[in-house]
C-alpha cells in the first residue's frame, strides 16, 4: 500500500517534471527538473529494493552529472532562453506523433502482458543488496566492469583534450594590461582604474545594489551587467530617479 | 592409276625431311630474337639456311629415286599435335617434294640475288628473317600430311607475306597495300577452314593420308561444298577471281619478295592445295572442277588484259603472274593430266617468273628505283646480262618454240582443247595476249629511245645478282623440255596424284600448237609496231575506254568496293549510330535516372541531428508497432 | 506493480524523446537523454524485481557508469562548440550536409 502511494505521487511528480524539462524556456529551469525526475526514480528505485542504485543515483546522477550540466549551462550563458519557434518544417508534429505513438505503443505492449506477482529482490538481498550486486559485478561482470574503467579514463582524457585550447600568442601580464589601460586613457580618456565594487558605501552588501560614489551618485558600473538585467539597479534609498556615471544626486 | 599408298617413315634423309622446316626457322629465329646484333652476318645466315634446306630436300629426293615408283609416298610422323585429331606429321611423296625443290631452289637464288639488291637497306637483316620464315612456314604447307598443318603453313606465308609487302612500311602505300593483302587472303582462309571442319565432321579426320581414300563414302553435295570452299581458298591465295585485287598491290614490297613470294611460291599454293586433294575433291568431271577451270580461264584473261595497260614493270609482270597461275588452275581442274601439266607449269613459271621479277628488280636497281617502263628504253647495251637473261624469261613465258612456256602452256591449253573446246580457245586467246604485253615490256624497257631523266646512271647489277638470273634463265630455258617431254613430270607424280588411263602423247609440233604459235607472233608483232617502231610517250596517252577498263584492274577494287566496302561502312555507322543511341542510351539514361534520383535523394541530408534523431525515433516507433502486431497475433 | 513502473518508464522515455527532437539548445537535448536513460534504468530495476534477479540492477549499474561517461564527452564537445561558434544551438551546427 505503501508503495502504491509512493509510486502514484512520485509518477505524477516526475511526469510533470519531465514535461517541465522539455517545456521550459530556460535550460536552468529543465535543469532543476531534470534534478527532480532523478530524485524520483531514485525514491522508485530504493522502493523496489535496490537501495544501493537509489544511492548511486543521487550522487551520480544528482550529484556529479547535474553540477556538470550546470556548469556547462554558466560557461555558455546561464540567461540565454531557447526561442521555441520551430524551424524545421514538419518536425514538432512529427515529434510529437512519433513520441506519442511509441508511448502509447509501449503502454499498450505492456498492459496487454499479464505479469505474474513479482518475485522480489527478498532471496537475493537476503545477504544484502551491496554484497550481491558485488558479487555479480565482480565475478561474473568482471571483464564488462574493467572495460568500464577503460571507458571512463578514456572520457576523461577526452574531456581535457577538448576543452583544452593552445595560447597562440604570449600571455598578456599585468604589465601589458596596465599600459593598455593607459594608452586608452591617454585616446579615448576611458577610465584607468579598476571598476568600482559593488556596495560601496551602501546600505546593502548584496552583489546587485549599486555602488554609491563620495557624491551619493549611483554608480552603474558597479554592478554586473547580467545582475542589472535581472534587478532594480535603483537602490529605493536613491534620492533621483535619473541616475547617470558621476552626477550628482539632487 | 590411282595414287599411291601412304607408307611409313623409312628412315634415312627422309627421317630427318623435317630439318627442311626447322632450319629456316631456326634463321629466322635467330635473326629476330638476335636484333641489330646480327645485322653484320645475319643475310649470310638466311642464304646459309635457305641453301641447307635445298641440300636436305634434295638428298631426300634422291632417296625417293631409290625407291620403286609405289613405295615413294612415305609419311614421317612427328609428335601428336592435336592427340586423336591430328598428327603432326610431313607427307614425302613426289608432289610435295617437287615443290620443296622448286621453294628451297628458287628460294636460294633469290636470298643470294637479296644480299645483293638489299645492300642499302639498314634493315637487311630483318628482310632476311622474313624471307627464312616465308621458306619455313611454305615448307610447312607443301609437307604437311594433314589439312591443319597445312592451315598453319597457310597461314605463315600469309603472315610472311604481310611482313614483306609491308617491309617499308614508312611508304603509307605498302602499309596499306600489306593490309589489303591480309584482309583479302583473309576471306580466301574462312574458306578453307569450313573446308576443312567438314572435312573433320564428314571423315572424322584431317590427315590426307585418312581423308582422301574415304572420300567415295562421302554425298557429292558433301564432295562439291568441300571443293568449292577449298576453291576460295586457293583463290584468295593465288590471286584468283574474285580475290585478285591485292596482287597488284602486293607490288609494293621489294622485288625479290615479288619474285619468291607473289609470282614463284606462294600464289601458287592454290594450285597446290586443288591439285593435292584433287583425286578425293576434283575429280576432273565434277562440278567443283569445273568452276575451277572457269575461275582459271577468267582469271588468265583478266590477268592478261590487266597486263597489256600497265606501266608499272612490277605490276605488268603481276598481271602475268595472276594470267599464268590461271592456266595452272585451268590444268588443275582436268584431273590427273592437267595435275601434270600444271605442276610442270608451275615449277617452269617459278623459274622463269622469278627470272623476270629478278631481271625488272635488276634493272630497277640500275634505275634509282624507277619502275615507269616510260621512264626506260634502250637499256639493253647498259645492262647486257639482265637482257639476255630477261629475254630468255620473256621468250619462255610467251612460249618460243623449244623453251620452257612451249611445253608447259600448250600442254595445257591441249590438255583444255581435249576437255572442252571453248576453254581451250580461250587459253589460245590468253596466250596471244601473253605474246603482246610480254613483247610490250621487253621493247619499252631495253629497246627504243633512252626515256630516262639526267642524273639516272644505268648500270649493270653485281655478280651477286647476276649469277642468279643466269641460273634461273637456264633453267628457264630447258626445264620445261625436261619436264615434260616423254611424260617424265607426269610419271614422277603418278605416285602421288594418280595417272590417267593412257598417257598422253606429246606432239612437238601440232595444229593447236601452231595456231597458239601464230597468234603469239601476232600479238608480238603488234606491240612491235606499237612500242618498238614506235616512240614511246613519256606520258601515258589517254588510251579508250578498254585501256581504262584494263588500267584500272577491270574495275575489280570498285566492284570490291561497291559491294563490300561501302555497304561495310553503312553497317558500320549503322552500328556507331546504334551503339551511340540504343546501347548509350540506355546506359546514359539508366546512369542519369540514377544520378537525378540520388540528387532528389540528397536533399534528406539536411545536416540537421535533430532530422536524423527524427527519422530513428519514427523507425523506432515502427519497429515497436510491429514488434506488437507481430506479438498480438 | 511491475506493469505501472513499465508504463511510466515508457512515459518518461517518451518524453524525452519528444524533448531530444524538439528543443534546439544542446544542453537541454543531453538532459532529455540523460532522462530517456533513466527511463530505461527504471524498466531495469522493475524487471529486476519482478525476476528477483540481481542481473536487472547490474546492467542499470553500467548504464549509469557509460551515461557519465557520456555526458563527460558530450559537454566537452558542446563547450568547444560553443567556444568556436559562440552557438549551442543544435541546428547551427548543419554544414555536414548535401
Amino acid at each position: 500500500m505503501g508503495e502504491t502511494v509512493t509510486f502514484w505521487v512520485l509518477a505524477v511528480v516526475s511526469v510533470a517534471a519531465a514535461l517541465g524539462l522539455v517545456f521550459s524556456r530556460k535550460a536552468v529551469y529543465s535543469a532543476l527538473m531534470l534534478g527532480v525526475v532523478m530524485l524520483s526514480l531514485a525514491v522508485l528505485y530504493a522502493v523496489q529494493d535496490a537501495p544501493f542504485l537509489a544511492a548511486v543515483q543521487i550522487i551520480v546522477y544528482t550529484g556529479a552529472v547535474m553540477m556538470l550540466f550546470l556548469f556547462v549551462l554558466m560557461l555558455v550563458g546561464v540567461d540565454s532562453s531557447d526561442s521555441l519557434v520551430e524551424t524545421l518544417r514538419g518536425q514538432r508534429f512529427w515529434a510529437f506523433v512519433a513520441g506519442l505513438g511509441f508511448a502509447a505503443l509501449l503502454a499498450l505492449g505492456f498492459g496487454n502482458v499479464a505479469f505474474t506477482a513479482a518475485t522480489g529482490m527478498g532471496a537475493i538481498n537476503e545477504t544484502g543488496n551491496v554484497p550481491s550486486l558485488a558479487q555479480a559485478i565482480f565475478t561474473r561482470y568482471v571483464f564488462a566492469f574493467e572495460v568500464t574503467s577503460a571507458l571512463l579514463i578514456t572520457a576523461a582524457l577526452g574531456a581535457m583534450v577538448l576543452a583544452h585550447r593552445e595560447r597562440a600568442e604570449a600571455k598578456t601580464t599585468q604589465k601589458d594590461l596596465s599600459r593598455a589601460r593607459f594608452k586608452a586613457f591617454a585616446e579615448t580618456g576611458a577610465n584607468p582604474a579598476p571598476l568600482p565594487g559593488p556596495g560601496t558605501y551602501a546600505r546593502h552588501n548584496a552583489v546587485d545594489m549599486p555602488a554609491l560614489l563620495p557624491d551619493g551618485s549611483v554608480s552603474k558600473l558597479s554592478v554586473n551587467r547580467h545582475l542589472a538585467r535581472h534587478t532594480e539597479t535603483e537602490a529605493p534609498e536613491a534620492p533621483v530617479a535619473e541616475i547617470t556615471e558621476g552626477e550628482t544626486s539632487k | 592409276m590411282e595414287p599411291a599408298e601412304i607408307l611409313s617413315n623409312p628412315g634415312g634423309v627422309i627421317g630427318v625431311s623435317w630439318l627442311m622446316i626447322a632450319l629456316p626457322l631456326l634463321g629466322a629465329a635467330v635473326l629476330l630474337l638476335g636484333g641489330r646484333r646480327t645485322d653484320k652476318w645475319g643475310h649470310f645466315l638466311g642464304v646459309l639456311m635457305a641453301l641447307a634446306s635445298f641440300v636436305v630436300a634434295a638428298l631426300v629426293f634422291f632417296q625417293m629415286l631409290g625407291f620403286a615408283p609405289a613405295e615413294r609416298r612415305v609419311s614421317v610422323p612427328l609428335y601428336a599435335f592435336i592427340p586423336g585429331v591430328a598428327d603432326l606429321g610431313l607427307l614425302i611423296d613426289p608432289l610435295s617434294i617437287s615443290f620443296a625443290l622448286l621453294i628451297t631452289g628458287v628460294g636460294s637464288l633469290i636470298h643470294i640475288y637479296s644480299i645483293g639488291y638489299m645492300s642499302h637497306d639498314t634493315d637487311r637483316r630483318r628482310f632476311f628473317a622474313y624471307l627464312n620464315l616465308f621458306v619455313a612456314a611454305m615448307l610447312l604447307l607443301v609437307l604437311a600430311d594433314n589439312y591443319v598443318a597445312l592451315f598453319i603453313g597457310w597461314e605463315g606465308v600469309g603472315l610472311a607475306s604481310y611482313l614483306l609487302i609491308g617491309f617499308w612500311q614508312f611508304k603509307p602505300s605498302a602499309a596499306t597495300a600489306a593490309k589489303k593483302a591480309f584482309v583479302v587472303n583473309r576471306v580466301g582462309d574462312f574458306g578453307l577452314l569450313i573446308a576443312i571442319f567438314i572435312v573433320f565432321t564428314t571423315f572424322g579426320s584431317v590427315a590426307f593420308g585418312e581423308v582422301f581414300p574415304k572420300a567415295g563414302e562421302a554425298s557429292q553435295g558433301t564432295l562439291t561444298a568441300i571443293g568449292l570452299l577449298l576453291l576460295l581458298g586457293a583463290c584468295g591465295k593465288s590471286a584468283q577471281l574474285p580475290l585478285q585485287s591485292w596482287l597488284l598491290d602486293a607490288m609494293e614490297g621489294p622485288t625479290p619478295v615479288s619474285a619468291l613470294i607473289h609470282a614463284a611460291t606462294m600464289v601458287t599454293a592454290g594450285v597446290y592445295l586443288v591439285v593435292r586433294s584433287g583425286a578425293a575433291f576434283f575429280p576432273g568431271d565434277g562440278t567443283a572442277s569445273l568452276v575451277v577451270t572457269i575461275v582459271g580461264v577468267a582469271t588468265l584473261l583478266a590477268g592478261a588484259i590487266i597486263g597489256t595497260a600497265k606501266d608499272d614493270i612490277k605490276k605488268a609482270l603481276a598481271g602475268s603472274t595472276m594470267s599464268q597461275i590461271g592456266y595452272m588452275m585451268l590444268a588443275a581442274g582436268l584431273g590427273p593430266v592437267g595435275y601434270a601439266f600444271a605442276i610442270a607449269h608451275l615449277i617452269t613459271h617459278g623459274f622463269f617468273k622469278a627470272n623476270l621479277f629478278l631481271g625488272a628488280g635488276s634493272v630497277m636497281h640500275g634505275m634509282n628505283d624507277q619502275v615507269d617502263m616510260r621512264r626506260y628504253g634502250g637499256l639493253r647495251t647498259l645492262m647486257p646480262v639482265t637482257f639476255i637473261t630477261f629475254l630468255v624469261g620473256y621468250l619462255a613465258i610467251i612460249g618460243f618454240p623449244l623453251l620452257s612456256g612451249y611445253f608447259t602452256k600448250d600442254g595445257i591449253i591441249e590438255t583444255a582443247m581435249e576437255h572442252n573446246a571453248i576453254l581451250g580457245w580461250l587459253a589460245v586467246a590468253g596466250a596471244g595476249i601473253t605474246g603482246f604485253y610480254m613483247s610490250r615490256v621487253v621493247f619499252m624497257t631495253f629497246f627504243g629511245e633512252r626515256r630516262w631523266d639526267k642524273d639516272v646512271h644505268p648500270h649493270e647489277s653485281p655478280a651477286v645478282m647476276t649469277w642468279p638470273l643466269i641460273v634461273l634463265a637456264a633453267g628457264s630455258a630447258v626445264l620445261g623440255a625436261y619436264l615434260v617431254l616423254s611424260n617424265r613430270l607426269m610419271v614422277f607424280l603418278g605416285p602421288a596424284v594418280g595417272l590417267p588411263e593412257e598417257l598422253p602423247a606429246f606432239h612437238v609440233v601440232s595444229p593447236v600448237g601452231l595456231a597458239t604459235l601464230a597468234l603469239v607472233a601476232a600479238g608480238a608483232g603488234y606491240a612491235w609496231l606499237k612500242y618498238g617502231r614506235q616512240e614511246v610517250p613519256v606520258v601515258a596517252p589517254r588510251g579508250s575506254f578498254l585501256t581504262t577498263f584494263a588500267r584500272r584492274d577491270l574495275y575489280g577494287d570498285a566492284l570490291n568496293e561497291a559491294l563490300f566496302m561501302r555497304p561495310g561502312q553503312w553497317l558500320t555507322r549503322l552500328a556507331v549510330w546504334f551503339d551511340n543511341r540504343g546501347v548509350d542510351g540506355l546506359v546514359n539514361g539508366l546512369a542519369a535516372t540514377i544520378g537525378g534520383t540520388s540528387g532528389r535523394l540528397r536533399r534528406i541530408q539536411t545536416g540537421y541531428v535533430r532530422s536524423y534523431a527524427l527519422s530513428i525515433f519514427v523507425g523506432a516507433a515502427i519497429l515497436a508497432g510491429a514488434w506488437f502486431v507481430v506479438g498480438t497475433l | 506493480m511491475t506493469t505501472h513502473y513499465l508504463i511510466l518508464s515508457a512515459l518518461l522515455f517518451a518524453i524525452g524523446g519528444i524533448g531530444v527532437l524538439v528543443r534546439r539548445n544542446a544542453i537541454v537535448v543531453f538532459m532529455c537523454v540523460e532522462l530517456m536513460l533513466n527511463a530505461c534504468n527504471l524498466a531495469f530495476v522493475a524487471f529486476a524485481r519482478q525476476h528477483g534477479n540481481i542481473e536487472g540492477q547490474v546492467i542499470a549499474f553500467f548504464v549509469m557508469i557509460v551515461a557519465a561517461a557520456e555526458v563527460v564527452v558530450g559537454l566537452a564537445i558542446i563547450v568547444t562548440i560553443f567556444r568556436t561558434r559562440r552557438s549551442a544551438s543544435v541546428d547551427d551546427a548543419s554544414l555536414l550536409k548535401y
